[in-house]
């Protein structure tokens, strides 16, 4: 395959305040490739019709997309079944699907959920609301100073009482990569189920759902070069069955009658309305392009990147660093320079063509844990080079000369 | 672009320590805060016989939130409050693009350097913080 990443992304040619574009915010979004714009293009081209609804071949086309994408997701996660990938939105209502059908029926008074601080708010809002409405503690699970989970808050708070462990593969401020294997089995030991945020991880490490024995687990296409609207649940089909459905309406239902509805099997029965299959359709070009390069070069370049400007970062007096000596980490950098905030950091990267994110990345408890109002974020992907990297340094080092701080 | 918005002026107020303190005899106290970036300011008013007497803020965030908190105190002290309303709304205005007459905005004073904030959409949210903080603080007042 090709190397050079760059001719298949179009929008990294363009440029920002007359720079070159050096895209470091993929842990928010992703740039696509011209394949996945293809892909969207042909759908609405050539096969756009209402799926499952008609008998004419067109919706026969569109259906046959939206399902040839569901078994490539399901072997991608490795899966046991295609039954078991229900399409969504994105990780966001993914979440919020496993909260409400799975987490507001089976939650009582007196039951425990066990969150980490390092959640994103769409991995820990829910169960906030979760456990007001049953009466169920929600706990968190804190970090030691090396910025990985506290093992003893885990063997403490962990218990029969635990109902509920929600935990993210790969934290969105810090980049840590968590023990999934060994979350679930200690969470199966006392009878809880896990659920997976993989927002962070899908896109970069190869996720094998069954090796993993999550329960859940959940995460978003356009984190991975996929359009914005469509995302994935993945849940052991035993669970499922037995879950209500979330949201309801047309396509998810067997028989309606005016005060009685049965509902329709797996997976529709989880996918109330018209759905995505244009986003579906550039999910499925994404899963080919990401396979393509294959995970391991795709790791081998965000570790190269990470290393490097860390080590970059790390000459220079005035940055201080977040969570970046751990050795298990992915390409996300969180930083602050001295003095100044990240807003005004962010605004000067901009004028030099460097997009970093500046925040508290959805993660307010995180930022209160840490001590910081909000930090600078730097996030790699695949398709970045050594010379974003230096774009990068070199842009910090104008920000303290422009705020007049020497 | 860049040295139009950080401006030795908006560096001095940024850093200024002079309207950053607690007011014994506030009036009003109101919080300021944009979910979406982390600023955020407690700002206190003494208000009497319809005139702000005092003003002082405290709070953290990036230099055009707090640069344009402290110039707005600035600018509020002695003001009356329909006067200080109207400064208010014409600050928002200038900052959303749709005051862009120099003279018109020569009453804003100092306030009015941050014109340029209008060219930056990324951060008129930053610069009109502390003057919605004040206009929601009037309303309840």
């Amino acid at each position: 395959m090709d190397k050079n990443f760059l001719n298949d992304f179009p929008i990294l040619h363009s440029k920002m305040n007359g720079h070159p574009i050096a895209y470091l915010d993929n842990s928010a979004t992703t740039q696509k490739p011209e394949s996945v714009v293809r892909s969207i293009c042909g759908y609405y081209g050539g096969c756009n019709a209402n799926p499952h609804r008609g008998v004419y071949e067109l919706s026969v086309r569109a259906t046959k997309i939206y399902e040839d994408t569901r078994r490539k997701v399901a072997k991608f996660l490795n899966a046991k079944s295609a039954r078991e990938i229900i399409f969504t939105k994105n990780a966001t209502e993914s979440l919020n699907l496993v909260a409400y059908s799975y987490g507001l029926t089976n939650l009582k008074a007196g039951d425990e959920i066990l969150i980490t601080i390092a959640e994103h708010h769409s991995n820990l809002v829910p169960w906030q609301r979760v456990a007001r409405a049953t009466g169920a503690k929600l706990n968190y699970i804190y970090l030691t100073a090396d910025g990985n989970f506290s093992q003893e808050d885990i063997d403490k708070k962990l218990s029969k009482r635990t109902k509920i462990l929600a935990v993210t593969q790969i934290s969105n401020v810090l980049g840590l990569v968590n023990d999934i294997k060994k979350l679930s089995a200690q969470a199966h030991e006392v009878g809880a189920v896990i659920v997976v945020d993989g927002a962070q991880s899908v896109p970069h490490i190869p996720v094998d759902v069954q090796n993993l024995d999550a329960d859940f687990l959940a995460f978003s296409g356009h984190k991975m070069l996929s359009p914005m609207g469509i995302g994935v649940l993945y849940g052991k089909k035993k669970i499922l069955e037995e879950m209500p459905p979330f949201l309801s309406g047309g396509d998810m239902i067997e028989y309606v009658e005016e005060q009685e509805t049965t509902f329709a099997e797996l997976p529709q029965k989880f996918e109330a309305g018209t759905q995505n299959v244009g986003g579906a359709a550039g999910l499925s070009a994404a899963i080919d392009y990401l396979q393509k390069i294959g995970f391991e070069e795709i790791e081998r370049i965000e570790k190269d990147l990470t290393t490097f400007a860390i080590s970059e970062l790390k000459k220079i007096p005035y940055v201080e660093l977040y969570g970046c000596d751990a050795e298990n980490k992915i390409g996300i950098v969180t930083f602050n320079i001295k003095d100044v905030h990240p807003h005004d950091v962010a605004t000067i990267l901009d004028a030099e063509g460097v997009a970093i994110r500046a925040g508290h990345h959805c993660a307010q408890p995180l930022m209160k844990f840490l001590n910081q109002n909000s930090t600078c974020r730097a996030s790699f992907y695949f398709y970045n080079t050594r010379r974003d990297v230096e774009r990068l340094i070199e842009a910090i080092q104008k920000v303290r000369a422009i705020m007049r701080l020497e | 672009m860049l040295e139009n918005i950080y401006t030795e002026l908006i560096a001095e107020h940024s850093q200024s320590k002079e309207n950053r303190r607690r007011l014994e005899h506030a009036t009003i106290k109101e919080r300021g805060h944009n979910p979406s970036c982390g600023d955020e300011i407690i700002l206190e008013l003494e208000i009497s016989d319809g005139v702000i007497k005092d003003a002082a803020f405290n709070g953290t965030g990036c230099a055009i939130s707090q640069a344009s908190t402290d110039m707005m105190i600035d600018l509020m002290r002695g003001k009356k409050i329909d006067e200080a309303k109207k400064l208010a709304e014409l600050f928002i205005d200038m900052i959303h693009g749709d005051v862009t007459d120099d003279a018109e905005l020569e009453e804003l004073d100092e306030a009015a350097a941050l014109k340029n904030i209008s060219l930056m959409p990324a951060r008129v949210k930053c610069a009109t913080l502390a003057w919605h903080t004040l206009d929601t603080a009037i309303k309840k007042g």
